[in-house]
């Protein structure tokens, strides 16, 4: 057994179970590979057909009338591009691509939807790697989404300064403004997880409870709407033939890849999750590593929120990242993580990401009802998580060699 | 008749052969000595006969029957009851509940009886002539008394061959000489007894026979009374005799000593220690001895900045310094290879190469970092000088031997380059070969410079290495001797008192 050998192993399970998941759309969903290189001009220009990744979350508050209506629109979107029948084109001149064209299909879209989760995943990783856990980062994700749509409501109206830079310009300040509020998110929960020592499930689900009454507070109980062209290009804009947003999951990816690989930060992390008592003893300061890993997963949090609202081009306090910081955990353990900490993986917690947001994604293009999407969902994920298992795969071992034996005598 | 017999048992993890076809047989009403060093598959042996590993091949055969044991649980419905080094208990239950758990007696309405259970407990910790309250929280007990009570609850099943790992390395004298007094009692009751132990008296004080393994392999079986003391070790470790004698005299004392390196005036902290001064020069060799709990690993968690004490001022290499964080600590170059290798020391999913570069990137902080191929000539050279067994540095710690864990955390200390290490029991649970080695290497080192704090429960370790000796009991200093005052009758008497 070589160092690379070992070094991908943990990838093995995830891309195994995604290429099953890709092998089964190939054959069983029409056109699911096909790919096509749209030229970018105004007329021609077609905005992403993404399903809202908070469906299963609208299907919950199924009372809000409004929420069913969006959950309509966007199967019946997916249903007709996905037969290639009619393809929505609307007119839109915000997806601007920087070369006039860009790469257009499913697989893309799952790549641009997928994005809020991979983002997340990134700091839910460390997170999880010290052992702790945070289930906040949904409602952090609405906190940034709430500022930044106030913020460039204000500007738009001009009353706030930095509103004579012009809308071409003055998006940053909302985007600043989500992620430094974010990143705050995520201090306060690292002081009380690793300042005052409280149980990180504990300590975090006072902003999960909290955070979306701060972003009512914040949009005063509206659905703030923009059109600002700079926030909606996060999320539908295109850049170097992707979606741009997939530039920006690559561009966290790297930086944390850098952040933890290239320093003795990633080592930290894996010696304080796997004995924390240990590492202190060994002279690594743990409070403060794991204050910052919190501090790392609400800047991601801040991220995945301003995607989220770029997305659909509104701040929506009740559903933005509804449920999310449950997918991201998932795409963690799914990659390979140990939710007890210790050594951590970011290319299985992508790999877990993309896995997830394909199946939400084959679910509603193969027609099933939001109600009962997460049924399935589940069914995938326990079986995912059983051939990680070492001991269901001995289990499931043993019987095929037992067969294989008595074969064998016969 | 033989009890228990193994017939070429192997046992292979990740690319490692722990066991190389071991025969193995005790009878009923024997104590059967199983000795080797660190590393020599002792407790893999055990771990496959109870049943918490398979074998790669070979079988066992307990009463005459051929077992495949799945679990511990399974070995102990047949009759096979282990007791571990660490107390394997669930300290936040109490003396009763642990006693009886799994097996809760109930009433007729299927609830658990809490009286009856009380009885039984109280039963079974009689057999040990053990007379504690049983509702209390096991915590509440001290490691020797949780030590017995998991004795208690091994003999509490219907048990016919007991199995004891390293059952005394936590007793002291008197706990010892109970205990012994017990296993003699349950032989003569007919039960078999495998005891597993680093103390080389306390073999032939209770054993009738005597195993020995080494490099996974069967050295031989012998009668107790015809294998003599010197030559045990030597099939331990795979000398002759002579060689040993002379691994034994090739310790030198330093006798040089220069500045003060350390040195602590007043230190202490309400509850823990009460005020102490100490001070140590380059090149000494400090003991600190004492029952268990009379503080010395108090001392050592003060110094370090575990537990930052409450009182006193401290002063390293003529600097005042304040040591309220083990990182203060490192960085001021002190090192401490606390107590409980488990808790506190290693990291069990990291590889030997990051368990041993750990503190030295600690110190070094997160942005300064070392090349891969520096942390593997680090590794390589640690592993080369102190001869730790393993294929690779890539290998888990986990894996490891406790012998070789320990060795390791010396290795990720010395490469901090230290000017004042503390050991606090770094002998324990070791065998002689690893235990000769350690004392020697401190010795290098405090003729290199170094200045070493020593803390062990063997009195004779201490007075042969150390240089001066600080006496504690009750929390307190209570003395202190050096040069030729330190002898075992002067230093017993002070902590007799």
């Amino acid at each position: 057994m070589n160092k690379s050998s070992n070094k991908f192993r943990h990838l093995v399970w995830p891309l195994v179970s995604l290429a099953l998941l890709l092998l089964f759309n190939a054959i069983f969903t029409d056109n699911f590979f096909k790919i096509e290189v749209k030229k970018q001009d105004s007329a021609q220009a077609v905005q992403s057909t993404a399903v809202p990744d908070d469906l299963p979350g609208a299907a919950g508050t199924a009372a809000a009338q409004a929420a069913a209506e969006e959950v309509e629109a966007a199967k019946q979107t997916v249903k007709e591009s996905a037969g290639q029948q009619a393809v929505p084109e609307k007119k839109d001149d915000k997806g601007v691509s920087i070369f006039g064209y860009y790469l257009y299909g499913t697989p893309i879209d799952i790549l641009n939807q997928g994005s809020k989760v991979m983002v997340l995943a990134i700091g839910m990783t460390l997170v999880i790697a010290t052992g702790g856990i945070d289930i906040s980062v949904g409602a952090v994700m609405a906190i940034a989404g709430a500022i930044a749509a106030l913020l460039i409501s204000m500007l738009d109206a001009g009353n706030c300064i930095g509103a004579g830079m012009g809308p071409a310009w003055y998006w940053i300040i909302p985007v600043a403004a989500a992620l430094v509020l974010s990143t705050l998110a995520g201090f306060w929960n690292g002081m009380l997880v690793a300042g005052f020592g409280i149980q990180p499930m504990v300590a975090t689900l006072v902003l999960m409870v909290a955070g979306r009454g701060v972003a009512q507070l914040i949009t005063d109980g509206q659905i703030i709407t923009f059109d600002n062209p700079g926030l909606v290009f996060l999320c539908n804009g295109h850049a170097l033939f992707l979606p741009f947003s997939v530039w920006i999951v690559v561009a966290m990816y790297v930086i944390a890849g850098l952040l933890t690989r290239k320093t003795a930060f990633g080592l930290f992390i894996e010696s304080v999750g796997n004995n924390e008592r240990a590492s202190r003893y060994a002279g690594i300061e743990a409070r403060r590593i794991k204050w910052l890993t919190y501090v790392i997963c609400g800047f991601c949090a801040g991220v995945a929120g301003l995607l989220a609202a770029s997305n659909i081009k509104c701040a929506d306090s009740n559903n933005a990242g509804l449920y999310l910081e449950l997918d991201a955990i998932l795409a963690t353990v799914i990659g390979g993580t140990s939710m007890a900490g210790g050594r951590f993986f970011l290319s299985g917690s992508l790999v877990g990401a993309i896995l997830i947001q394909t199946l939400t994604t084959t679910m509603y293009m193969k027609n099933v009802s939001p109600a009962i999407v997460q049924v399935p969902k589940a069914m995938v994920v326990i079986i995912v998580c059983l051939l990680q298992s070492p001991v269901f795969r001995a289990k499931v071992l043993s019987v095929f060699a037992s067969k294989a034996a008595k074969g064998g005598v016969q | 008749m033989d009890l228990l017999q193994t017939k070429g048992i192997e046992k292979q993890f990740l690319g490692v052969k722990a066991l190389k076809g071991v025969d193995f047989a005790v009878k009923a009403g024997e104590i059967h000595a199983l000795m080797g060093e660190n590393g020599a598959g002792k407790s893999t042996l055990i771990k496959i006969i109870t049943g918490v590993y398979p074998a790669s091949a070979g079988s066992v055969y307990f009463n005459g029957k051929e077992c495949k044991f799945r679990s511990p649980l399974d070995a102990e419905h047949a009759g096979i009851s282990t007791v571990y080094q660490e107390v394997n208990l669930l300290p936040d239950l109490s003396v009763a509940e642990n006693i009886c758990i799994g097996r809760e007696p109930r009433t007729k309405l299927g609830f658990i009886d809490k009286k009856e259970r009380k009885v039984q407990a109280r039963k079974a910790l009689a057999r040990l002539d053990i007379d504690i309250n049983v509702g209390e929280n096991l915590s509440s007990y001290s490691i020797a008394i949780q030590q017995l009570v998991a004795i208690a609850r091994a003999l509490d099943v219907d048990c016919k061959l007991l199995i004891l790992d390293e059952p005394t390395s936590s007793l002291d004298e008197n706990e010892v000489k109970e205990l012994f007094k017990v296993m003699k009692k349950l032989r003569e009751e007919g039960m078999a007894i495998i005891f597993i132990t680093h103390f080389l008296d306390q073999v032939y004080e209770v054993s009738d026979r005597i195993t020995i393994l080494r490099d996974g392999q069967l050295v031989g079986s012998y009668d107790a009374k015809d294998l003599p003391r010197i030559e045990m070790v030597a099939k331990m470790i795979g000398k002759t005799p002579d060689e040993i004698n002379q691994m034994q005299a090739g310790i030198v004392k330093n006798t040089k000593f220069g500045d003060t390196v350390y040195e602590a005036k007043g230190i202490g902290r309400v509850g823990t220690i009460s005020p102490v001064d100490v001070s140590i020069r380059e090149g000494e060799q400090l003991g600190l001895a004492g029952l268990l709990g009379s503080g010395r690993s108090e001392i050592a968690q003060i110094i370090f900045g575990v537990d930052p004490h409450d009182s006193g001022t401290m002063t390293m290499c003529g600097k005042p310094v304040n040591f309220n964080s083990p990182q203060k600590a490192v960085k001021a170059k002190v090192a401490l290879i606390a107590e409980d290798r488990k808790v506190t020391g290693i990291i069990p999913d990291l590889t030997i190469r990051e368990n041993i570069m750990l503190a030295l990137q600690a110190s070094k902080g997160i942005w300064k970092t070392m090349t891969l191929k520096q942390q593997e000539e680090m590794a390589e050279k640690y592993i080369k000088l102190l001869r730790i067994k393993t294929p690779s540095g890539e290998q888990l710690i986990k894996h490891l031997s406790g012998g070789n864990q320990q060795k390791v955390l010396i290795a990720r200390w010395l490469a901090t380059n230290p000017k004042l290490l503390i050991l606090d029991e770094p002998t324990r649970g070791i065998d002689v070969g690893a235990k000769a080695e350690i004392e020697a290497l401190t010795q290098q080192l405090c003729g290199e410079g170094m200045a070493v704090i020593f803390i062990s429960s063997e009195l004779e370790e201490v007075v042969r290495d150390c240089d001066r000796v600080i006496v504690l009991r009750d929390r307190k200093k209570v003395g202190e001797v050096a040069g030729s005052d330190i002898s075992l009758k002067n230093v017993m008497k002070l902590i007799a008192g």
